[in-house]
């Protein structure tokens, strides 16, 4: 894997461009690519989620990534799913020891602040059920 | 005919610049992994297109990545660093007990003989190995279940292991240094260590001449005479004749003994180089003057390097893993800048030319020759 020269394609995904709205709502192909994934289950959800720049480059990805969630939708089956997709993103959202959300790392959906809530609640509908996606984002800190 | 490559890690990215053996003019590839810290870089030394690098940034943590051809690709590899049984506790700031807690890796030593075999020195201060490529890393916990680790102190950058030797007369010996604890040597390929501190003397500390808690900052090792070890401490430059069982002082006319880094001549066991800090709380050259300090008696005689280099207004720092050597004849000498400048000199540090600049700062140079 070539690493990230950053570039305008990286700043454009980082603001959320046009391109990264459309795959966004791109739900079909990406539906199709998840259900063609590990899974193929036919109960998994196909769940939505949006990396920050640096993990959509760790990960090899642009825009949104689709993972067909199997079982019951919360951050822990989530991000379960992501890392055994994308394993070098192991350790990156949450401390391999401890596998507790990263201090800088925040979880959104819906408008709404996720990052606080137990690893095992349910996330809410709209994520499970692809409408809205799972957002990683890293906090304003550092420089 | 030869060529050189020297790989800079930076507070945002990776740089890897390279010349041919006249070290005149530098070609400037980067960066790579935009954005995070690159703690180090380190070719393997018996394959110098085998590269690993430490990137880290407070969001996502740890990542390590391989190149196998010389820093053009690379490959994410493993970056779980678990600690081994019981975690433990060492001295907060406060003094009070503070568990053990994975932060980063702060340096990696590749082994002399078998690419796939890499030492990684880690904060908070322990030793790990990985025997395929980086992929998987184990720690040699004898380090940290030192008896006398729950008495190492982070210093100001945390408490790390940033140096390691691997003693090139016996493939047993190691040495590590670690910021604040002091210098520890395995004579048994890293199962064991033993703190080796004698004759170090840390007037900050309540007993200064203390088993532990020093404040060393590098170790350097000459490979033609390996009983042999410099030392820039936190204060003070040392040497020790006897692999690290006593050391004596050789700061002699330094204008500060307080720096980061210490270098060897490739050529000259008695040849070294340390860049002088003002003092530990003001970290920059004093006067403003950029002065490389060279001594060719092995310590205590010393004299400045100036040519090329800012004599005025010159406020960066330079840290201990930004300086390096290659092993071309005349031996070419460099070090980074937290200005983000990369200084090189092809004659033993007479004269110095800035082979880059407006880089973030610079965290660590290694020097590679390449045939």
């Amino acid at each position: 894997m070539s690493q990230a020269r950053g570039g305008k394609a990286g700043a454009s995904q980082a603001r959320g461009g046009k391109a990264g709205a459309r795959q966004a709502r791109g739900g079909k192909a990406g539906a199709r690519q998840a259900r063609g994934g590990k899974a193929g289950a036919r109960d998994a959800h196909v769940v939505r989620v949006v990396l920050p720049a640096h993990l959509r480059t760790l990960a090899g990805v642009q825009g949104e990534v689709s993972l067909a969630v199997a079982g019951s939708v919360t951050q822990r089956s989530v991000l379960d799913e992501l890392e055994a997709r994308f394993s070098t993103l192991g350790g990156t959202i949450r401390d391999r020891s401890t596998a507790r959300r990263r201090p800088f790392v925040r979880f959104f959906a819906c408008a709404q602040d996720l990052s606080h809530e137990p690893p095992d609640a349910p996330l809410p509908e709209e994520v499970a059920s692809g409408k809205e996606p799972f957002v990683v984002l890293g906090a304003i800190a550092g420089g | 005919m030869s060529r050189v490559r020297l790989l800079v890690g930076t507070r945002k990215g990776a740089f890897v610049l390279t010349s041919d053996g006249t070290r005149r003019r530098w070609s400037v590839n980067g960066p790579h992994f935009a954005g995070w810290e690159i703690y180090h870089l380190k070719g393997s030394p018996a394959d110098p297109d085998r590269i690993y690098a430490s990137q880290s940034s407070s969001w996502f943590g740890q990542v390590v990545h391989r190149s196998d051809d010389g820093g053009e690709t690379w490959e994410t590899v493993g970056n779980d660093f678990t600690y081994e049984g019981e975690t433990g506790t060492h001295q907060w700031y406060d003094g009070t007990p503070h568990p053990w807690e994975f932060a980063r890796v702060w340096h990696f030593e590749p082994s002399l003989d078998d690419p796939d075999t890499v030492y990684a020195g880690v904060e908070d201060a322990a030793i790990f190995r990985s025997v395929d490529g980086g992929l998987s890393w184990a720690e040699l916990s004898g380090l940290r279940g030192n008896e006398t680790g729950p008495r190492w102190q982070p210093g100001a950058g945390g408490m790390a292991v940033h140096t390691i030797l691997l003693d090139p007369a016996d493939r047993r010996r190691m040495f590590v240094a670690i910021s604040a604890a002091g210098v520890f040597r395995s004579d048994d390929g890293g199962e064991t260590w033993a703190p080796k501190n004698t004759g170090l003397h840390s007037a900050f500390m309540p007993e200064p001449e203390a088993e532990v808690g020093h404040c060393v900052h590098r170790i350097a090792q000459h490979p033609a005479r390996p009983q042999t070890l410099f030392m820039q401490k936190h204060w003070d430059v040392m040497r020790s004749d006897d692999a690290g069982e006593t050391w004596r002082e050789v700061s002699g006319n330094l204008p500060s003994d307080f720096g980061f880094p210490v270098a060897l001549h490739a050529h000259e066991p008695d040849t070294v180089y340390v860049v002088p800090i003002t003092s530990d709380s003001v970290h920059y050259p004093p006067e403003g003057k950029l002065r490389v300090y060279r001594s060719r008696t092995g310590g205590g005689e010393w004299e400045p390097l100036t040519g090329g280099l800012p004599q005025e207004h010159c406020y960066t720092n330079v840290l201990r893993d930004a300086m390096d050597v290659d092993h071309l004849d005349p031996c070419g000498v460099y070090f980074g800048t937290t200005g983000g400048q990369v200084y090189a000199s092809a004659d033993g540090g007479e004269h110095w030319v800035a082979v880059a600049e407006h880089l973030p700062a610079v965290l660590s140079v290694e020097a590679q020759d390449l045939v």
